[in-house]
């Protein structure tokens, strides 16, 4: 089906990355149209208050100062409040709006908006707002929030409670049977994204039509358009979205923002554009966090060790506001749960809560590292239970080849898998028996090397038509043949970082047969393209190059047909081969490249009556289910014993996305996962103080994993292509992430099994080690003090 | 982000410089290479009226030479001058081992020595350097020059005895002939200033230890040195068994620093990990 002038499956270089490591990228904050006047957000610094007056007149006078808005003035001009997706028992949702003027309900809410000439005007000014606060308790931990707190996030929330989903079959008759069973209760801890472009709005409101452009970073700005429609009540054909280049996201660019909305609106007010920059502090607290679950799980087993039974009770904390997929992350987490084991029994709850932080979104993975997590953590503590081989107890519950399509209880049907190879692969890749004679030797020496493993499905390529709750799932794609042969690709998806610039082209060219250098793809903006639902969820290929697939195809028709017409010949007699139509068959012989009929198409009067002009096609593509990428990490780990220190001794993953159109992005795409991944087990973490403060709110205390930290990763697949889209892609954004955090905790936990000690909640902090060898407990959640070191690093010095 | 609104100087001599100092040092804020003054003005924690940007000393400032015996730094000498300092590799190699674990490569190429000493961040590196080479700070001011012992000179988190007309002009120390050193550290792994660090300058002679000057970073809110451990160490082998018994315990009654890297507890005994890692390493050069 792919035609070969050999782009497709080759190491290319990524086409966009000249422009944006030579600083010639265009993001968001790049753009200042003439007249660009600067927004500045005041936040609340409590988690919990009343906002009990707020005075604007010293800040009204101040240098440079066109508008200040606070959250009664907001309401006047806006629509409706922040949207978020509600599922399960939910039947309220509370209003999030933009600007609270009630109470502000975390550090980080915003409580007055202040437009200026310039950012330092703006930031002055809204020191000058007084803001007169009534303090009141706070709602932090998931689970006491939801058991007869007397505080209350939202008055008309009893309980805390978000909403509760359930999932899959009734499990009480496998664990009442069992022979076997072993519970746990999991801190999957929370994230913050970190995008290396922090967020940025700019918004113009053009007074002659009453209409808007946003630019802004978003991970899909058709979906953002729609929803700022309902927002700040323009229509949605007067609003134009651009998304120009976007520094990642990992999820926390998919929901609709305060700040934008409050940035379309302050240009109207002011008449002029306005621009909103974020700073990384404030990244910290104003942007989504991702995770934050506690999880009990339980898992039941027949002696032999086979797996009958899977029971999950999942916290998911919502934070103080209902972002726009908060409890679909938990529903994304319900229906994975079981992974690439065929589990007959299996219940999942959630029970989405509110407490007084930053609201929680999609972040890499969204719901399906959480699963994954518990679930790998739980394997390897029935194996230990059963005195078996982790990987053993793995092979042994399988989903075998011959049970495809396979369903697994909660909700999914998995459309094709082959787990054992990657597994084997891995397994003999990695050295697993020798591993465990170097772990064993070593012991002896008082050393602590440990193997960590995780066989993990996942389900991404969001979404077939009828497999989501909220809308249609699909995307476009506009190949429009140019004139003179060059072809121009106007996608749906979104791309911040993924590549598809460079996969995308690389199909064109092989497809039409034409140089790369000939095609170009362009995306988000909306009035550029078609309705598109962006990029997450490991969607853009395999959901976006779908809708390319179909569009080129279409193209090829019409082109076969102007061919026809001009070799005078049937159009069942034309092949497209190698760059050229040809005539096949009797009085075969003749042929007309690709660029001459594209000209023909365009220009020739002798079709006029024949063959419309132009050469062209918009197609959209709707996979009737989901993709499911899979495979097997290992590691091995060596702590460290006087420190608590780990040290990644190898690292070696065997994916399986099906067919690879570029394995240079493949890889790039699995070593970010495997940071983001790694990072979480050993580093990263969003800390609250008892106040509800991030203690953790700067890059001088949150830790992300640099190069430094990390292994050099050996990286195999196999290829097991779906039938679900027409390239046999399954998306690879995400799976490094999901499997890869159980396997580094798993290796650590190895590590120690033998001191007796089982479990240690993430990030695996060398303290928290380091206190578990020295006898010490592990049921704080962090090492050492609930304080920051920025202040004490940058506080108010001497000279 | 943006920081409050300031009076820029930027003198382009020292005497300049000084009777600046001497004029409104209350409310003025030296700026050296501004890796930690830059940060806090901008998160508004520092909102200084006056900066005083000494770019321009550094014609001055910056230089490492070896004069009447003792080992002279100029305080804009950067980080970068001090790694690859042929002459404190042949005659103080502990500088050089230190300030290639300072930050990164653009920390160092930029930070001074004297910023980062007068900013007495008690994480940083260098306050302990010095305190373990018994180094002097060489304060100017339009009154003269003082000379201030680092032991004395450090008097709490992010600060130290320096007066406000004054400006650190010049670290100075005997060099460490004959004696073994090294400096380790435990990174913070966010923002890798020293969990703790442990400058150790070692007398040897026949397999023991004649003398020991130890000092700590990131243990307390200023750099600390141990009278009882220096002694304890006098006379032991330089087995690692030796010295981990040595070493033991010292740090059990520090009011150690506490953060989320690390509990007071966790620091004492890093304290302990890294006094001995730091001994081993300098004697087995």
């Amino acid at each position: 089906m792919l035609a070969a002038t050999g782009y497709v499956g080759s190491r290319i270089k990524r086409r966009e990355d000249p422009r944006l490591v030579t600083g010639n990228g265009n993001f968001t904050d790049d753009f200042t149209p003439a007249g660009t006047v600067y927004l500045h957000m005041l936040r609340s610094p409590h988690a919990h208050a009343k906002i009990l007056s707020i005075n604007t007149d010293a800040a009204r006078g101040m240098t440079g100062v066109l508008a200040i808005i606070t959250g009664e003035d907001l309401k006047k001009e806006l629509a409706g409040p922040i949207p978020g997706v509600p599922y399960g028992t939910i039947s309220t949702v509370p209003a999030y709006y933009p600007i609270t003027h009630d109470r502000a309900r975390f550090v980080g809410n915003i409580v007055a908006a202040v437009v200026a000439d310039t950012r330092a005007n703006a930031r002055d000014a809204a020191e000058a707002v007084v803001v007169e606060y009534e303090v009141l308790p706070v709602v932090l931990d998931m689970e006491k929030a939801h058991k007869g707190e007397p505080t209350l996030v939202h008055d008309e929330m009893a309980n805390n409670l978000c909403t509760e989903i359930e999932l899959g079959n009734d499990v009480t008759e496998a664990f009442n049977t069992a022979a076997v069973t072993v519970e746990a209760r999991f801190v999957n801890q929370r994230l913050v994204p970190n995008a290396l472009e922090n967020r940025v709005a700019l918004a113009q409101y053009h007074q002659g039509d009453e209409s808007v452009t946003l630019y802004v970073t978003s991970q899909n700005p058709h979906i953002i358009r729609t929803l700022l429609s309902g927002q700040i009540g323009v229509a949605e054909h007067k609003i134009r979205v651009i998304a120009p280049d976007v520094g990642g996201g990992f999820g926390s660019k998919i929901p609709a923002y305060a700040e934008e909305v409050i940035a379309c609106i302050a240009s109207k007010k002011v008449r002029k554009p306005v621009k909103w920059t974020e700073t990384r502090s404030e990244s910290f607290v104003a942007t989504t966090h991702g995770r934050d679950n506690i999880d009990y799980i339980r898992m039941s087993a027949t002696k032999d060790g086979k797996i009958t039974g899977l029971d999950i009770i999942a916290y998911c904390n919502m934070g103080a506001y209902m972002s726009l997929l908060g409890p679909s992350v938990a529903v994304l987490c319900g229906v994975i749960v079981p992974g690439p084991y065929a589990i007959p029994n299996v219940h999942f709850k959630a029970i989405c809560v509110y407490t007084n932080t930053t609201p929680t979104d999609a972040y890499r993975g969204a719901g399906r590292p959480e699963a994954t997590y518990m679930l790998e953590r739980t394997m390897n503590m029935m194996a230990d239970k059963l005195g078996m081989d982790p990987m053993e107890l793995r092979r042994k519950n399988f989903i075998q080849p011959d049970q495809f399509p396979y369903f697994n209880v909660v909700a999914l049907n998995y459309d094709c898998g082959n787990y054992e190879p990657a597994m084997d692969k891995a397994l003999e890749i990695f050295g697993y028996q020798e591993m465990r004679k170097t772990q064993e030797e070593a012991r002896k020496q008082g050393r602590y090397i440990g193997i960590g493993q995780s066989t993990y499905v996942e389900v991404c390529g969001l979404g077939p038509g009828s497999g989501m709750t909220i809308s249609r799932g699909y995307d476009c794609a506009v190949v429009r043949a140019e004139l003179t042969g060059k072809v121009t690709v106007f996608t749906g998806v979104a791309p911040h970082g993924q590549g598809q610039e460079t996969t995308f082209a690389q199909i064109v060219a092989d497809q039409f047969s034409i140089p790369i250098e000939d095609v170009t793809i362009k995306h988000g903006d909306t009035e550029m393209t078609p309705y598109g639902m962006g990029t997450y969820g490991s969607r853009g290929t395999a959901v976006g190059g779908g809708a390319l697939m179909l569009a080129i195809d279409t193209v090829k028709e019409k082109a076969k047909k102007i061919a026809a017409f001009q070799m005078e010949a049937n159009e069942e007699d034309v092949v497209f081969e190698g760059g050229k139509f040809t005539v096949k068959g009797a009085g075969g012989g003749k042929s007309i490249s690709f660029q001459e009929v594209c000209l023909k198409a365009y220009i020739d009067p002798k079709m006029a009556p024949v063959i419309e002009p132009g050469l062209e096609a918009t197609r959209y593509f709707e996979p009737g289910n989901f993709v499911y990428p899979f495979g097997t990490h290992l590691a091995a780990v060596e702590i460290e014993a006087e420190t608590g220190d780990v040290k990644i001794l190898k690292y070696v993953c065997v994916d399986d996305c099906g067919n690879q159109l570029n394995p240079m992005l493949v890889e790039g795409q699995i070593h970010g996962g495997l940071a983001q991944g790694i990072g979480q087990a050993l580093f990263e973490e969003a800390v609250y103080d008892s106040s509800g403060q991030l203690v953790s709110g700067t890059l001088m205390d949150y830790a992300l994993p640099t190069a430094a930290e990390l292994p050099t990763f050996t990286l195999d697949h196999t290829v097991t292509p779906t039938k679900v889209n027409p390239l046999g892609v399954k998306g690879i954004g995400e799976a490094g992430t999901i499997a890869s955090t159980p396997v580094i905790v798993n290796a650590v936990m190895d590590a120690l099994k033998h001191l007796g000690i089982k479990d240690i909640q993430m990030p695996l902090r060398p303290e928290k080690i380091w206190k578990a060898l020295n006898g010490g407990s592990n049921s704080s959640n962090s090492a050492g003090a609930r304080e920051a070191v920025v202040e004490r690093h940058f506080g108010e010095d001497n000279k | 982000m943006i920081p409050s609104a300031f009076d820029y100087y930027n003198p382009a001599s020292l005497d300049e410089a000084l009777q600046m100092l001497a004029e409104d040092g209350e409310n003025s804020k030296v700026m050296a290479g501004g890796h930690s003054l830059i940060p806090a003005m901008r998160l508004r924690l520092a909102q200084p009226e006056k900066i005083i940007d000494i770019q321009g000393l550094r014609p001055h400032l910056s230089y490492i030479k070896e004069e009447d015996g003792l080992i002279k730094i100029g305080a804009m000498t950067t980080h970068y001058q001090v790694e690859s300092s042929e002459l404190l590799k042949a005659s103080a190699p502990l500088l050089p081992e230190a300030a290639a674990v300072i930050g990164d490569v653009q920390v160092r190429n930029w930070g001074t020595v004297g910023g980062s000493l007068v900013h007495a961040d008690p994480s940083s590196d260098l306050p302990s350097v010095m305190l373990a080479l018994d180094a002097e700070m060489v304060l100017t001011s339009v009154k003269g020059e003082r000379v201030e012992p680092a032991l004395s000179f450090f008097s709490g988190i992010l600060q130290t005895t320096i007066e406000p007309d004054e400006l650190l002009t010049e670290i100075r120390f005997k060099a460490p002939a004959g004696k073994k050193t090294s400096y380790k550290k435990l990174p913070n792994k966010a923002s890798h200033y020293s969990v703790v660090g442990c400058a150790a300058v070692v007398g040897v002679a026949d397999g023991k230890i004649t003398d020991a000057a130890l000092a700590f970073s990131g243990l307390a809110e200023v750099p600390l040195r141990f009278d009882e451990l220096e002694n304890n160490l006098v006379g032991k082998s330089t087995d690692a068994a030796s010295i981990e018994e040595a070493c033991k315990g010292f740090a059990s009654g520090v009011d150690a620093l506490e953060d989320l890297h690390g509990s007071q507890d966790y620091r004492r005994a890093m304290a302990e990990v890294f006094a001995k890692r730091a001994i081993l390493a300098a004697v087995s050069r």
